[in-house]
């Protein structure tokens, strides 16, 4: 963006991005200081939909606070559930058996497969094309169902519990799931050929929006994020929970740094998954989904304890702090897309605006976890 | 006397014109709305009417009796006039369209010359409305429809000359009556120039980029500019706008008809025994409607299958590789007619 520079003139303007506009996805509003369609500056600005997560789990139980995490970010609750209970569950010292484990691994695959289609359709509709999303749509809409059937909600899951789930899954669930990869897999090359290869859509993506590993580092930008930027970082490798280490899957890395590399990453990371909740259905144990000792009224002893799980966007940490009463001294969510928002003040310095939705679409914003 | 018949004979085509103008805009609407649901497997609308065929009257009544609200500070006569000025160059064009050898309001001689004359106002519209609604988004997009007009009217109008030179005539009557059967088509004039096929692509993609149709949505562009040079625009004032958009997507579709597809000519040719000419034989109205509606389909399809180009990429498609092509194919017309013809 050279071009810029060269051009630059005094007369610039401010165009108010949001917080209504279609390409936000929610109320996030950034202001840009334009020079004609290059942007000069951009500022985001939050707290559109701020509601106090954070006061909130310090005035309730332990496990009062366990509906609101599936509030935060509502594309993939159940990783959220998952890295608070995780939390709750190292600090108290509760072990979960392994059949809960694997429902649990199952679940949030599932759950982060219908996240990242759904952002497929939005972000092609950010580019303009309008029909991808409502094939991605059919597809989630087959987890969702199946979803349904075990947590008994679609979309703000509580179903994670400290020491297990809620419920065991029924029948259908295992079957099902696998008929859906089987779907999948199918519609996957679809996709591939009439969207990824789309020579538009490889225009405005190819080189689009670099954010280099170092950038990634200052902002402390995680999930696909990161590993469009040629970084192998992902929580369920690196620092690894619950029975990811008996799965066989790989992390997808692109080195492109560009959006194209993120969207590919994206893309990528649903075979993964599908391979992860294959394995899972298939070892999947018997036993029971609630640990046995598990406390009624949950008092982990006193500290201070930290805990991240891979959601769909990035790593979630938890970090509770505990003075052994049955409320937190301290809850402080560490959300995956405030750091992937961060950074695209500095990212989208003098792109066009076109441009910059485009790398705004691929950094997969969801506001109200933002906001938290 | 004669000029009674004359005035009656304007008066007709004034109201079949107009009436064929706003009947296309309402059921382009519903065949975008009907063909957009089919292409993303849902069924589009059902409940008005039979395969929801009355929708766009209820569409129609829903925006005339919005209130039109101009936005404070606006430029109120810009802010009016825009819509019209989209709409009557459009309705205007139709005069000089031939729709069957003698359905035709006045056949001019340099009707085509007048048709291209009428597509180069409607951008006025854009940028006046633009300009004139106050909006910040409203201005970027009539920059973006302005530059785009100029990069595509370009390799249209050489692509225009270009058929002009082999027709012979500025009349659109007698461009389509040179094209008697499908091998005569100008598409397939390989005598004329090797690349005719592609300069009907390369006239086919500037009307989409001319009237505004994705993927070269530039001036619309939701995801980007909210709804471009259309954003302050309610009700009727919204109806019009897309009232001349497509009757701009018509005029551009009849324009690509009468110069490559034959016009109102069967694909058939009309045998030399007459009295057996079917309708399928029969050069009229149908065969142009069909023709017509047939291109009108594939811009909507088109629509709904693509994401929108990026803006310098829709510069570049036209300066790089358009202009040069048709350029092209101008010469190469050229040298081929004078070869041959002499």
């Amino acid at each position: 963006m050279s071009h810029l520079a060269q051009t630059q003139t005094q007369e610039t303007f401010v165009l108010n991005l949001g917080p209504q506009h279609p390409a936000t996805h929610g109320v996030l509003r950034v202001k840009l200081v334009m020079d004609g369609e290059y942007i000069v500056h951009a500022e985001p600005v939050l707290g559109y939909i701020h509601r106090m997560h954070e006061k909130m789990g310090e005035n309730r139980t332990w496990a009062q606070f366990m509906p609101n995490t599936g509030r935060l970010d509502y594309l993939s609750a159940l990783s959220y559930n998952f890295g608070y209970a995780a939390a709750v569950e190292r600090a108290a010292g509760i072990t979960v058996p392994e059949r809960a484990e694997y429902i649990r691994v199952i679940t949030t695959e599932l759950n982060r497969i219908s996240s990242h289609l759904l952002w497929f359709g939005a972000f092609v509709l950010d580019l303009g094309g309008f029909t991808p999303l409502l094939y991605a749509f059919d597809d989630r809409e087959q987890i969702l169902d199946l979803l349904e059937s075990v947590t008994g909600s679609r979309l703000t899951y509580c179903y994670f519990r400290f020491g297990g789930v809620y419920n065991d899954i029924d029948d259908n669930f295992v079957p099902g799931s696998l008929a859906f990869i089987k779907r999948l897999r199918a519609r996957m090359p679809m996709y591939h050929d009439l969207v990824t290869k789309n020579i538009i859509l490889m225009k405005r993506l190819i080189g689009i929006g670099p954010i280099s590993a170092e950038m990634c580092r200052r902002y402390g930008a995680t999930g696909p994020v990161l590993r469009g930027s040629g970084v192998q970082f992902d929580v369920r490798k690196n620092e690894p929970y619950s029975v990811y280490p008996e799965f066989n899957f790989d992390i997808p890395v692109y080195h492109e740094c560009d959006s194209m590399a993120r969207y590919m990453v994206r893309m990528d990371e649903i075979e993964q998954s599908m391979r992860i909740i294959e394995q899972a259905c298939n070892k999947l144990p018997e036993g029971p989904i609630m640990a046995e000792k598990a406390p009624k009224i949950i008092k982990p002893a006193p500290g201070d304890y930290y805990f991240s799980v891979e959601a769909a966007r990035g790593s979630f940490g938890v970090r509770i702090v505990s003075d052994g009463t049955n409320t937190p001294y301290r809850l402080k969510l560490r959300s995956p897309t405030f750091s992937n928002l961060s950074l695209f003040a500095e990212a989208s310095q003098g792109m066009l605006l076109a441009d910059a939705l485009a790398l705004m679409g691929s950094l997969d914003l969801v506001i109200p976890e933002i906001d938290r | 006397m004669g000029n009674y018949t004359e005035l009656l004979r304007l008066l007709a085509y004034l109201v079949g014109i107009i009436a064929f103008a706003a009947l296309n805009a309402a059921y382009l609407v519903w065949l975008e709305r009907k063909e957009a649901a089919h292409i993303q497997r849902r069924i589009g609308p059902k409940e008005v009417g039979p395969y929801g065929l009355l929708q766009p009257l209820a569409d129609g009544i829903k925006l005339m009796t919005k209130q039109l609200i101009v936005p404070a500070g606006a430029d109120v006569i810009l802010f009016k006039v825009a819509p019209l000025l989209i709409l009557a160059p459009a309705i205007a064009s139709f005069v000089t369209i031939p729709f069957s050898e003698t359905l035709v309001a006045r056949n001019i001689n340099l009707g085509l010359l007048m048709i291209f004359a009428f597509a180069s106002l409607n951008v006025m519209g854009v940028l006046i409305g633009g300009w004139g609604s106050n909006n910040k988004y409203a201005v970027i997009s009539a920059a973006r429809a302005v530059s785009q007009n100029v990069a595509y009217e370009i390799p249209m109008l050489i692509t225009a000359i270009t058929m002009v030179m082999v027709a012979g005539t500025m009349n659109l009557n007698e461009i389509v009556m040179q094209q008697p059967n499908i091998f005569k088509w100008y598409i397939f004039r390989f005598t004329a120039s090797p690349l005719m096929p592609v300069a009907f692509l390369i006239f086919f993609i500037c009307s989409l980029a001319e009237t505004n149709r994705a993927p070269f949505d530039m001036a619309e562009a939701e995801s980007e500019l909210v709804a471009g040079a259309y954003t302050e625009y309610s009700g009727m004032g919204f109806g019009v706008f897309f009232m001349g958009e497509y009757a701009n997507v018509v005029i551009g579709c009849s324009l690509a008809t009468i110069l490559f597809l034959g016009g109102w000519q069967s694909p058939f040719g009309v045998p030399a025994d007459a009295h057996w000419s079917l309708f399928l034989f029969k050069p009229g109205i149908l065969w142009f409607l069909i023709k017509l509606y047939l291109l009108c389909f594939t811009v909507i399809w088109v629509r709904w299958t693509y994401p929108r180009t990026q803006f310098y990429g829709l510069l570049n498609l036209s300066w790089k590789y358009l202009i040069p092509i048709s350029l092209f194919n101008l010469l190469l017309t050229g040298a081929m007619l004078k070869v041959f013809q002499s």
